[in-house]
């Protein structure tokens, strides 16, 4: 699946965990802008590794902050 | 300069409003005097201690004491060195080979608190390039374990084997593979379907390892604990447990029966680079472990104990972390963390010493007091601390 398909998917899985309706962007950040907490971002990266079948460990979540950090972990994940 | 403790205002914040609220400190408790496993004397009053892990009773055993003393004339009042160099006496062999008898294991090994089992165990085995999959509610000492190592840590939700599967599954083609599990969890005193989540994770190439701290003693036929209830502890790669708990002391260890489980002793660096437990602490620890191996009465009478709160606790209208008790916690769910800390100061004053616990530590952010019942606990102490209960949850207004 390439980067605007993978990000297509993304937007669907993230509707339901975006509770306050931010408008989300490749900058969004999803500890300060989303204001998650460590379970919902559990729940979340459950949904995104269910969606896709991938794995995001904690190390590598680590490195994603942002929307756009997440859609090219996952394009890149699915090899 | 940037102070460094900036990233703590937060905390301070909520607890500076909570004593102004003028509650009691609940983190700052100080046992005046301790008369038995199951009372103390705490800001003058007698208090009956229902927040301890003391499960079964063994801190004022005789045989124990008596152990503790003698080793303390014998072997003076430390070793002052590590287990690898001058620091393994007479006593932490003992403690080994009781742990051995105990678990019916090859392997036994003795780390100065459980803390540092985990912390070592886990660290060391699952390094670079290999995963650790483990259950999201694990204790902090598995957390930080997983830190400490260089493995790709992959959580699941609590309990859930069909989410624990699917992970497994993704994991790529020859890397190593650890599931980590709990018998009992400590938060809610609920047990987890070790016998179904071992198969899978078995089946899936992975080497499980099992901490089963709150469970040793109590939980199974010869108190091996959660996976030996389940008949699936010859599956358990490695167990993981503490002497602070029904042990009774200060300790931890992992027992295994992988053939090359020795090695353990010069890589693991939580083990290597630590003074060993004093010998009053391994006898006392060997001496408890032993009499553990015969005490099927006292886990009757903790099942009933357990049984009785649980029900009473029920009956009264309070929320419980669990429909039916499965272990010797009783979790008591409080609306938030104010009126908790309330609950708290109410049974304190009614006598009666509960653990306060709260986010972080507990799961989906909840309050809750933790209820932890002794073997030594009479039938009668039970009914009066369901008593003690009613009134504060009455005053407090939770129930």
């Amino acid at each position: 699946m390439d980067r605007a398909a993978t990000a297509a998917k993304i937007a669907e899985v993230i509707a339901p965990f975006n509770k306050k309706g931010v408008a989300i962007t490749d900058a969004t950040t999803f500890a300060g802008d989303l204001e998650w907490d460590s379970l919902t971002v559990m729940d979340f990266v459950a949904a995104i590794e269910d969606e896709f079948d991938i794995i995001i460990s904690m190390n590598q979540q680590a490195e994603i902050e942002t929307y756009g950090q997440l859609i090219d972990a996952v394009t890149k994940l699915q090899g | 300069m940037t102070d460094l403790f900036s990233k703590f205002d937060g905390l301070i914040e909520q607890r500076r409003a909570l004593l102004d609220t003028g509650v009691t400190d609940p983190f700052n408790l100080v046992m005046e005097r301790v008369l038995s496993p199951t009372q103390a004397i705490c800001n003058g009053r007698e208090t009956i201690l229902l927040g301890t892990y003391n499960y079964m009773g063994m801190t004022f055993d005789p045989d124990v004491i008596a152990a503790g003393k003698q080793a303390l004339d014998e072997f003076g009042s430390g070793t002052t060195g590590s287990r690898v160099l001058n620091g393994t006496y007479a006593g932490h062999k003992l403690c080994e080979d009781a742990l051995k008898e105990f678990y019916g294991m090859d392997h036994a090994m003795v780390f100065s608190t459980g803390y540092q089992a985990n912390l070592g165990i886990i660290s060391t085995i699952a390094g670079k390039g290999d995963y650790i999959v483990l259950d999201i509610d694990s204790h902090a000492s598995i957390w930080d374990g997983c830190k400490m190592g260089d493995a790709e840590v992959v959580p699941f939700k609590h309990n859930d084997i069909v989410a624990m599967e699917r992970r497994l599954k993704r994991i790529p083609e020859g890397a190593g593979k650890l599931v980590v599990l709990e018998g009992v969890y400590s938060m809610l005193g609920d047990i987890a379907p070790l016998k179904e989540m071992i198969k899978v994770a078995k089946d899936n190439g992975a080497m499980v390892l099992v901490d089963e701290a709150h469970s040793m003693g109590f939980i199974g036929p010869n108190g091996r604990g959660v996976a030996e209830e389940q008949g699936c502890l010859e599956d358990v790669d490695f167990v993981i447990g503490t002497f602070s708990k029904s042990v009774g002391t200060v300790g931890g260890f992992c027992v295994s029966n992988h053939p090359k489980f020795e090695i353990m002793r010069l890589v693991c660096r939580p083990y290597v680079f630590t003074a060993s437990l004093p010998p009053s602490v391994v006898h006392t620890a060997a001496t408890s472990i032993r009499k553990l191996m015969h005490a099927g009465n006292k886990r009757a009478h903790l099942w009933e104990n357990s049984r009785t709160l649980h029900k009473g606790l029920k009956d009264k209208g309070f929320q419980l972390g669990t429909d039916e008790p499965q272990s010797a916690i009783i979790s008591v769910i409080m609306p938030d963390l104010e009126r908790g800390a309330m609950m708290w100061e109410a049974l304190l004053r009614e006598g009666l010493y509960v653990n306060l616990a709260r986010p972080p530590a507990t799961p989906a952010n909840m309050t809750l007091l933790r209820c932890s019942l002794c073997a030594e606990h009479t039938a009668e102490q039970v009914q009066t601390i369901i008593g003690m209960f009613e009134r504060a949850g009455k005053a407090v207004g939770i129930i």
